[in-house]
């Protein structure tokens, strides 16, 4: 992973928990959630939903490219520059003519409904931003060397040079078909000063979610089922079961008096926390590469990855930070096993140039490895078909 | 196989059998507190009716004597509803005494209960074909009993009939000709019969019939709601009036009069609880004090007198129940804090989560995690006698704590002196077949109203284990005599 290091030194950072706590979790069958709660409350920056009914949603990002997901709702984001409280979007009593309740257009193709939008991210008011909640992140992965080769070797095809790698796709599963989700968001005891979950499925972290304010939070508690997770943890939760967690009891030599029994308590309250910060240290406090994607007043949108290692749990996410560094929102994806391979394949390509030769000498392999290993990943249609012919029938006589 | 080693193993195996019996009955018996066919936060219907069936018949069918004597234990309805009529589908047993005490505990049973829920036994009993010898005895004897079968048949239509074809019973000749024979036009000489007939063409006929009756029919006359409303109101009964206090409230020109400390504790409850929190804030003085004279009567019913009381109240958000049962678990808190203030020489309560205002109880809502550690630390350090925790037992934040520190505080702190505590759960956990516990330190017992609490702190001692199998079977035997030997009460 030196290219990461060697790359990211500048804006390398690690998704912390500052000012937010983590309280013991709700478990229901194989979904473990951990609220997180916040400390501090500040008003200055409200989020709220925005849904969308249609089937899916096609966004110009450029002239020639466009992101096509299935969208169930975009976020609107007020704030206020000086501090003061900022209302939530859709939550003012007064009716206000100008305010827009839709994007883009919708159009009934008949066996199916689609929106079309102009923006990814579009500045509504001077502090009103609508942008697409994990589609910020998801666009960032696939559009990760999204150009193609920059060097024309011999061995890549004449499409992967005209178009690169489009058009690239991902899959990902519903919450609605992770199994316990759906019963486990239902019974789920919302915290009063509660800001945001973290999803556990089979006690992977499948996805942290983070809002700025708890009226938000409990507006988009059940979001969390119309979000996206990888497929991995689709089946993590078919074989996944109940898992009880006991950090260390009350230690009954410790106690003498009342006062004792309540530091106890306390004491397990924070080795909760501590179990659940080391259960998801994978994405907090990891460090990861982020990339601003848009400015609003003393916040910035980003979105971030963390390093794409195919041997551990990798996410991709989108953050918006207060400019004195404290996580106002946070929406995080677990990448699957395959995706991570793709993104890494793919880095490791374009680091060394494109060059197959190099690149199979970093990652100590054949070429002939190497490119059966990209079109395993599927990026086949990125080669001549002669060189694939060529790779197959060589490591079917094994050389 | 005759050397001490037999003797030895045979002992334990006693133990073992009496220890298993003792904690099948108690975790019956609790169930039997507790336990609906109905939603609930956490479990749906289906899997709660499974659960509480079987338990049922594993009772029914290993302890018959003692499932039978569970009748007089003070359980709810459904679940007296449950027993008689497995035990009626059972058929009699062949012991005289037993068959005798089980047929005087079914009928004293079915007086004790309401009148529609027996009537829907009835037809259930029908509907699964149960009709032996003795099934047909216990509904004529209710049949008899009932005062004004006209009413009833009015009232119960459907289900009075199924119940008399059952059972073949000969019914008073008007009866049977208003149930079997309805499209003859010969007047009635009954007066409430005839009104029957008269209020189907005549819409100023229908306020002499019971009101859910009378409802339809207004529907059909289009009598207007208000008007309807404001001159069926002298035939509602009490449950009614509450029901409808809502409905009146909604419909201009329509008021029902109704004196609300004469709703019980726990109805009252949900009631309040009903009711907008605006609506609580304007009404909070007249709503406490009818829910203090509701407790001071409930008292009279059921003399209760304690020392230094504490409550836990769980107020947390699966409080607020399922669509079925509204605010049940959370009414069962409010009622309690009540019931045991008034029963109480000290009293102090502690709601988890706390609210800011707590200046009036009656503004609970269900809202928040279930966090009880620290209200019990607080309990304890008020010093009080006795400490009633009230919650459904899913402790979350975090789990199974409460529990280690009741415990720590038993063997390290308080040692003798430690407060008795006793957790009252209002739902039944089908899962475990039992109301859902917080520990081994804390005993369980199933809660169905507030009314029910000295009850159940007399049954605490059987869920704390220190008590044993003939305790139970006194215990039993006795609450048994006390139901045959009082008064239709």
């Amino acid at each position: 992973m030196e290219h990461n290091k060697s790359k990211a030194t500048d804006c390398l950072e690690t998704i912390s928990l500052k000012g937010l706590t983590l309280a013991p979790s709700q478990v229901l069958g194989g979904v473990r959630l951990v609220p997180v709660l916040r400390k501090q409350l500040r008003e200055d920056l409200r989020l709220t939903k925005r849904p969308y009914y249609e089937d899916i949603a096609a966004v110009q990002i450029d002239n020639k490219t466009a992101y096509y997901s299935y969208i169930p709702h975009a976020f609107i984001a007020d704030w206020s520059d000086d501090g003061s409280p900022a209302v939530a979007y859709g939550t003012q009593i007064r009716s206000n003519k100008s305010t827009k309740t839709s994007d883009g257009k919708a159009h009934d193709l008949g066996f199916m409904t689609a929106r079309v939008m102009k923006k990814m991210r579009a500045r509504e008011n001077r502090n009103r931003l609508r942008f697409l909640p994990m589609d910020v992140s998801l666009e960032g992965f696939l559009s990760l060397h999204f150009g193609g080769p920059q060097i024309i070797w011999e061995e890549y095809s004449r499409e992967a040079i005209r178009d690169g790698l489009s058009p690239r796709c991902e899959t990902s599963i519903p919450g609605r078909w992770l199994k316990g989700l759906e019963d486990a968001l239902r019974v789920f005891e919302i915290h009063t000063n509660q800001v945001g979950s973290l999803v556990f499925v089979g006690d992977a972290l499948a996805s942290a979610f983070i809002v700025p304010h708890p009226d938000d939070y409990r507006a988009l508690h059940e979001t969390l089922l119309t979000d996206e997770y990888g497929e991995l943890l689709y089946f993590y939760g078919l074989y996944a079961e109940e898992n009880r967690l006991h950090p260390d009891a009350i230690d009954a030599r410790n106690v003498q008096s009342l006062k004792d029994l309540r530091n106890e308590v306390a004491r397990v309250r924070s080795d909760w926390s501590k179990l659940h910060s080391l259960m998801s240290n994978n994405l907090l406090g990891c460090p990861v590469r982020n990339e601003m994607v848009y400015r609003m007043g003393p916040f910035h949108l980003q979105r971030f990855m963390t390093e794409l290692n195919p041997k551990a749990e990798n996410h991709i996410g989108e953050a918006i930070v207060r400019k004195n560094g404290t996580l106002e929102y946070l929406k995080s994806y677990r990448l699957s096993a395959a995706q991570c391979r793709r993104a890494y394949l793919l880095m490791q390509l374009a680091d060394s140039n494109w060059s197959l030769d190099a690149c199979a000498e970093k990652l100590a392999c054949a070429k002939n490895e190497l490119i059966y290993r990209l079109e395993k990943a599927g990026f086949g249609h990125l080669f001549h078909r002669h060189v694939l012919d060529q790779v197959h029938s060589e490591i079917r006589k094994g050389k | 196989m005759t050397d001490g080693k037999f003797q030895s193993t045979s002992t334990e195996r006693e133990q073992l059998r009496e220890q298993c019996e003792r904690e099948d009955l108690v975790m019956f018996i609790n169930a039997c507190f507790a336990a609906t066919r109905q939603n609930e936060f956490y479990t749906d219907q289906y899997r709660m009716s499974v659960s509480i069936e079987f338990l049922h018949q594993y009772v029914l069918i290993n302890y018959r004597l003692l499932y039978s004597r569970t009748l007089a234990a003070g359980i709810n309805h459904f679940n007296q509803l449950q027993i008689i009529f497995n035990l009626l589908q059972a058929g009699a047993p062949a012991d005289l005494k037993q068959r005798t005490e089980e047929g005087a505990l079914i009928a004293v049973a079915l007086h004790g209960l309401p009148a529609n829920r027996v009537y829907a036994l009835f037809a259930r009993l029908q509907k699964n074909r149960v009709n032996n010898r003795r099934t047909r005895a216990v509904i004529k004897a209710y049949l008899n009993w009932r005062r004004d079968p006209e009413f009833d048949a009015i009232k119960y239509r459907n289900k009075y009939r199924a119940a008399a074809t059952h059972v073949h019973s000969r019914l008073n000749e008007e009866v049977g000709r208003f149930l079997f024979d309805r499209s003859n036009q010969k007047p009635y000489t009954m007066p409430l019969l005839n009104q029957y007939r008269q209020a189907q063409y005549s819409a100023a006929a229908i306020y002499e019939l019971p009101f859910t009756v009378a409802e339809s029919l207004a529907q059909k006359h289009k009598v207007p709601r208000d008007v309807f409303l404001n001159k069926i109101e002298p035939k509602m009964t009490a449950t009614e009036k509450l029901r409808f206090q809502a409905t009146a409230a909604r419909t201009k020109g329509a008021q029902i009069e109704f004196d609300l400390s004469r709703a019980g504790l726990t109805k009252l409850a949900l009631y309040i609880l009903s009711l907008k929190q605006s609506e609580r804030v304007q009404r909070a003085d007249e709503l406490q004090a009818a829910l203090e004279s509701a407790a001071e009567k409930t008292l009279t019913r059921a003399p209760l007198s304690l020392g230094r009381v504490a409550t836990i109240l769980d107020r947390s958000r699966s409080a607020a129940g399922s669509r079925e049962k509204r605010n049940r678990p959370l009414a069962v808190s409010l009622a309690a804090s009540y019931l045991l203030r008034s029963a109480a020489t000290e009293y102090r309560a502690f709601w988890t989560p706390a609210w800011e205002d707590q200046s009036f109880e009656i503004l609970t809502h269900a809202a928040g995690q279930t966090a009880l550690a620290e209200p019990l630390l607080d309990a304890l350090e008020w010093q009080p006698d006795l400490i009633v925790i009230v919650s459904d037992g899913y402790e979350n934040d975090p789990p199974q704590l409460v529990d280690q520190v009741a415990c720590v505080y038993r063997n390290a702190i308080g040692k003798a002196e430690t407060p008795e505590i006793v957790h009252m759960n209002p739902v039944f956990d089908a899962d475990h077949y039992a109301p859902r516990r917080l520990g081994a330190t804390i005993p369980t017992v199933g809660l169905r109203d507030a009314e029910d609490i000295p009850t159940m702190l007399g049954f605490a001692k059987f869920t704390a284990g220190a008590a044993t199998l003939d305790e139970l079977e006194e215990y039993l035997a006795f609450r048994v005599n006390r139901m045959l030997h009082s008064d239709g009460t």
